[in-house]
């Protein structure tokens, strides 16, 4: 299968949607001009023109809001954060209007909206350009929330969340839009919802999603050379959480870790471990162990950044805690 | 001067609101009504006077003090009134409450407990209407407190830059809850601020329903042909309370009984006198069925049903998936 980066994937996304579907428009800052500050959107108003992907001021409020009104009014917006540390910007949007509409209204409006939101920690980026702020959205009743890992699924969910009649956030690592990975040249569709087992293991399930599935399969090949043979379970998608291939694969090995950038306390990790514990809590035979950032703001200076940002070996820490 | 069925219409819809607000407070006191309910009485004036020159396509963005928009734009008061008692056939079935009423089916896409959380929304719907090239317009709907928000300035100046066809009415109803506007908002009037976004900013009476008839229309018709937005104010005053039950501490009774000697009803009633556009036994007449009509949907709503608890578990997405939404 050709092999493409996870930034070409998701702008073949887009350009197969905008195709299949005239209302369905982009929106954001530095994004047609431009083609997007990762490149994510380079070649898109060539072919859809300058209304359909459309650069904005810089307005977060205005663009997710706006967005917002559109998908109520028959069109399918796609919101694009720049960086995902700016949808703080458009919080009120997002979590009182978006997340609300379709249920508070009863059921009558339909709100097609995805907010792209360009997240983690790249190149000592600072405080406030680094973080993953999945969690949040996780807590809010009427949002979908994906994370993908690799380019087939970047392209797969990307489509499944265009065509989606709920608002999504749409959550993609910095660090892997120059991934390249397999992607088949016929159009696919990876459905929201669905987790996807990256790795088979007997040992040690590790819970994982974004970029820290690709630590977590380094770590498993690592610690394959000391016989401890890992699981790697890509969530794929956070709100709605497939549960049950968590707990099938919890079932087998009776060991997990738990692994995301973002940082731990109040992480997305710690409804997933709540969940293992309430529902496969006789199948444990150790207690749940968390990787995720070390809780303080990402900070600048190279050491100091990769002090608190976990990689391959805080996972094989973990694991090896469990086994 | 609006032709004789325009003046009927305004003048029926102005009748029916306050038809509407009067039970709504009734209702409210006697312990009816849960929650909060914001009342429109002494600016009944303005939404009617807008929402005259607006097709049933065209969209209108609301407030947490919506009744008013919602019967102007022409959505049913028995629905309306089933909302705000929490009954199964309101208009959100019982979800939403007097601050949530929306009508997608008349282009009122929702009151907001959010104040300026209109703003963008309405932005948006005005950029879908230019994509699609439908030919509808947006209006929102705001007030003086509202216009203090951050929001204002990215939907204005959006709406400019991209020249919508969207229309910003401020109710400049001079408090924003306790707070005057005098004391908070930087500018005596609010259209002003306009200037800062290179867009027509028109003050108006908005207790003369015929100055805010003239004024929206002309905005409304410049935004139709690709004008771009105007932002709008009508000076006006609520005459009740921020809230039912608000202790009302921050004014005084003179102000109000001179701003009640303004009301927007009566005002309207003496030009129609005055113009021999209607006698009085036909304004009577429809006062008396805006009563009725308000009578009958207080029965309809007490007689709907309240929603099976279980349904609080439904409407969560349109596409729910695995362990979402209510399994029906
Ligand atoms: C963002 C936000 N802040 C505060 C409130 C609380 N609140 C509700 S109504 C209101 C006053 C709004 O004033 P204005 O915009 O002038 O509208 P009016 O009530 O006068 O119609 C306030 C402060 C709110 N609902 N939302
Ligand atoms: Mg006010």
């Amino acid at each position: 299968m050709r092999e493409i980066t996870f930034s070409q994937a998701t702008l073949e996304a887009m350009a197969e949607e905008m195709r299949r579907d005239p209302t369905v428009f982009v929106l954001g800052e530095d994004i047609a001009r431009q083609g997007g500050i990762f490149g994510q959107f380079k070649g898109l108003p060539q072919e859809f023109g300058y209304e359909r992907v459309l650069d904005t001021p810089i307005s977060e409020t205005a663009i997710v809001g706006s967005a917002v009104g559109a998908a109520l009014t028959g069109m399918r917006p796609v919101a694009d954060m720049h960086f995902a540390d700016f949808v703080t910007c458009a919080m009120d949007e997002i979590v009182n209007q978006a997340a609300k509409i379709h249920y508070m209204f009863g059921g009558q409006a339909r709100l097609p909206l995805v907010v792209r939101a360009p997240d983690g920690v790249v190149k000592s980026a600072g405080a406030q350009h680094s973080q993953s702020l999945e969690a949040w959205f996780v807590h809010v009743p009427g949002l979908k929330v994906v994370a993908p890992s690799t380019p087939y699924d970047a392209k797969g969910l990307l489509k499944a969340a265009i065509r989606d009649d709920d608002p999504v956030l749409y959550f993609e690592h910095k660090a892997l839009f120059a991934m390249k990975g397999p992607v088949p040249e016929v159009e696919h569709v990876v459905p929201i919802g669905k987790a996807d087992v990256k790795r088979r293991g007997r040992d040690v399930t590790v819970v994982t999603y974004s970029i820290m599935v690709h630590r977590a399969l380094e770590a498993a090949e690592e610690l394959a050379g000391d016989g401890i043979d890992v699981e790697v379970v890509d969530l794929r998608t956070l709100a709605p959480m497939d549960v049950e291939t968590v707990l099938e694969s919890v079932r087998k090995t009776k060991k997990v870790v738990v692994a995301h950038e973002a940082c731990r306390r109040g992480g997305a990790g710690a409804e997933i471990a709540a969940i293992i514990a309430e529902e496969a809590f006789d199948y444990l035979d150790a207690p749940v162990e968390r990787v995720g950032t070390l809780d303080v703001p990402i900070p600048f200076s190279p050491p100091l950044e990769a002090r608190v940002v976990p990689r391959k070996k805080e996972v094989v820490e973990a694991v090896r805690r469990v086994v | 001067m609006p032709d004789h069925d325009t003046l009927v219409h305004m003048y029926t819809t102005m009748a029916r609101i306050r038809a509407f607000e009067e039970k709504a407070e009734e209702l409210f006191l006697a312990g009816k009504i849960p929650g909060f309910v914001h009342l429109y009485v002494g600016e009944e004036a303005v939404a009617s006077g807008v929402c005259a020159s607006l097709d049933r396509s065209d969209y209108i963005v609301s407030t947490h003090r919506g009744h008013g928009h919602c019967i102007a734009k022409g959505a049913s008061p028995r629905r309306m009134m089933a909302e705000i008692l929490g009954k199964s056939a309101g208009y959100c079935k019982g979800k939403g409450g007097s601050m949530h009423i929306a009508d997608f089916s008349v282009g009122m896409l929702g009151a907001n407990g959010v104040v300026g959380g209109g703003f963008n929304i309405a932005v948006g719907a005005a950029l879908s209407a230019k994509m699609r090239r439908s030919g509808q317009v947006a209006v929102c709907f705001f007030g003086d407190g509202a216009s203090n928000r951050g929001t204002f300035h990215e939907a204005v100046n959006m709406a400019s830059v991209f020249e919508l066809p969207c229309v910003f009415v401020c109710e400049h109803n001079q408090y924003a809850s306790t707070t005057p506007a005098t004391y908070s908002v930087s500018v005596k009037d609010v259209a002003d601020r306009a200037v800062g976004y290179g867009i027509p900013g028109v003050t108006v009476d908005g207790n003369d329903v015929l100055a805010v008839y003239e004024a929206a229309r002309e905005a409304i018709g410049r935004a139709r042909q690709g004008g771009g937005p105007t932002l709008l104010e009508a000076k006006t005053y609520r005459i009740k309370g921020h809230f039912v039950g608000d202790p009302e501490r921050y004014r005084d009774r003179a102000e109000i009984e001179r701003w009640r000697a303004r009301c927007p009803i009566l005002r309207f009633e003496d030009r129609l006198r005055a113009d021999g556009a209607l006698a009085e036994a036909e304004m009577e007449e429809i006062r008396a069925a805006a009563r009725q009509e308000i009578l009958e949907a207080v029965s309809f709503a007490e007689e709907s049903p309240y929603p099976d608890p279980d349904d609080a578990l439904c409407d969560l997405f349109v596409s729910p998936l695995q362990g979402e939404g209510c399994g029906r």
